[in-house]
């Protein structure tokens, strides 16, 4: 059992995604090392496309880990160093992009089709609730159609199918009666 | 009748999609481009060693001659780079254009070899060994071309090696003043 759940944790461990940032580069500073995984893990690679910089073997990503973690010793925030690659290779470089004029429809553009839909179905559903109104009540000759035709199925009355409603029967399709 | 016409938009829905999908495909758009933030700006500080020894460093007063500049990275080891050399050799030689050459993760002796054994397009060369330079001018790999006008604003950029329609198309109008 020891055994088992020892594997299983090293498979796990195995699982861990792998980052490309090697032990050379990190800073002794734990903290700022934290700071700079966090950052890095923002910021995209501008050769692996969909890759972090942290994910990245490209020469390029090692350059920019190293310029992250410099720009954080000497002092920069956080926002100081987004801002740092922004200036070198545009919003390109942020993972999760900017929020502005450009990107409104990127941003909004699913929730408002979401509300859209919505309200178009509330209004739907409202038109179906008032169509479903009880109708009005039927008049003596309507009660006598109805029984005819309910009748003719289950319970025949041979006087009340004669008279004003037997034509009918043939054309809504119902079997005329045999009296024979 | 409306609730017949209701039908057709899920027909509706797909037509536009197809539409959006064929407009994205025929636009000729590249969506592996990264774009450029430098293209427009002053060109990004430079302060890197010559790659002769001995040579005065190269500095941002190259961009303050008055005359347009072009700007290639290359390495001895990048197979792109050999492609286009002799799109260079030509550019110095017919029209006179002032190249300058940055070796980018280069060995000084390996690029110097490179250059000896091919021909020198550049009229100085400067060493980016860490790739420092190339960060702050937004580089993603070698070969790299940036075109800087005479007022040192950076007018063209080229990421990848340049082709021959790359010349006749915007390098040399570029060079002849007619700013693309």
């Amino acid at each position: 059992m020891w055994a088992r759940s020892q594997c299983i944790a090293l498979l796990l461990l195995c699982a861990l995604p792998a980052l490309a940032v090697e032990p050379t580069e990190m800073l002794k500073d734990p903290a700022l090392e934290a700071r700079a995984r966090q950052i890095g893990q923002a910021l995209r690679c501008v050769v692996c496309q969909n890759q972090s910089i942290d994910d990245s073997q490209a020469e390029v990503a090692h350059d920019m880990r190293r310029a992250v973690r410099e720009r954080l010793q000497a002092g920069d925030s956080d926002d100081q160093v987004f801002a740092y690659m922004v200036a070198r290779y545009g919003d390109y470089v942020l993972l999760k992009p900017p929020f502005k004029a450009r990107t409104l429809v990127l941003w909004l553009g699913a929730p408002a089709l979401l509300l859209i839909a919505g309200v178009a179905l509330l209004f739907a559903a409202r038109r179906r609730r008032t169509a479903t109104v009880a109708p009005p009540p039927l008049n003596e000759e309507e009660r006598v159609r109805l029984s005819v035709i309910l009748g003719d199925q289950w319970d025949f009355h041979p006087e009340r199918s004669e008279g004003a409603c037997g034509k009918q029967e043939r054309s809504l399709g119902l079997r005329p009666r045999d009296d024979s | 009748m409306s609730r017949r016409l209701l039908y057709l938009l899920p027909l509706l829905t797909l037509a536009l999609m197809a539409g959006f999908f064929a407009w994205s495909l025929l636009i000729g758009r590249d969506p592996a481009a990264i774009g450029s933030v430098v293209v427009g700006r002053p060109a990004p500080p430079l302060n890197i060693p010559a790659l002769q020894e001995g040579q005065a460093p190269l500095t941002d007063a190259l961009f303050k001659s008055g005359k347009p500049v072009l700007v290639n990275f290359f390495a001895s080891w990048c197979a792109p780079c050999l492609a286009e050399h002799p799109l260079f050799m030509r550019l110095k030689e017919r029209e006179g254009a002032i190249v300058i050459g940055i070796a980018w993760k280069n060995k000084r002796d390996e690029a110097l070899a490179w250059l000896k054994r091919l021909g020198n397009p550049f009229q100085t060369a400067g060493l980016d060994l860490e790739g420092k330079a190339g960060l702050d001018w937004g580089l993603s790999g070698v070969p790299e071309t940036y075109a800087v006008d005479g007022n040192g604003i950076v007018r063209l950029h080229f990421r990848g090696p340049l082709i021959e329609r790359d010349l006749t198309d915007s390098v040399i109008p570029f060079l002849k003043g007619n700013t693309p």
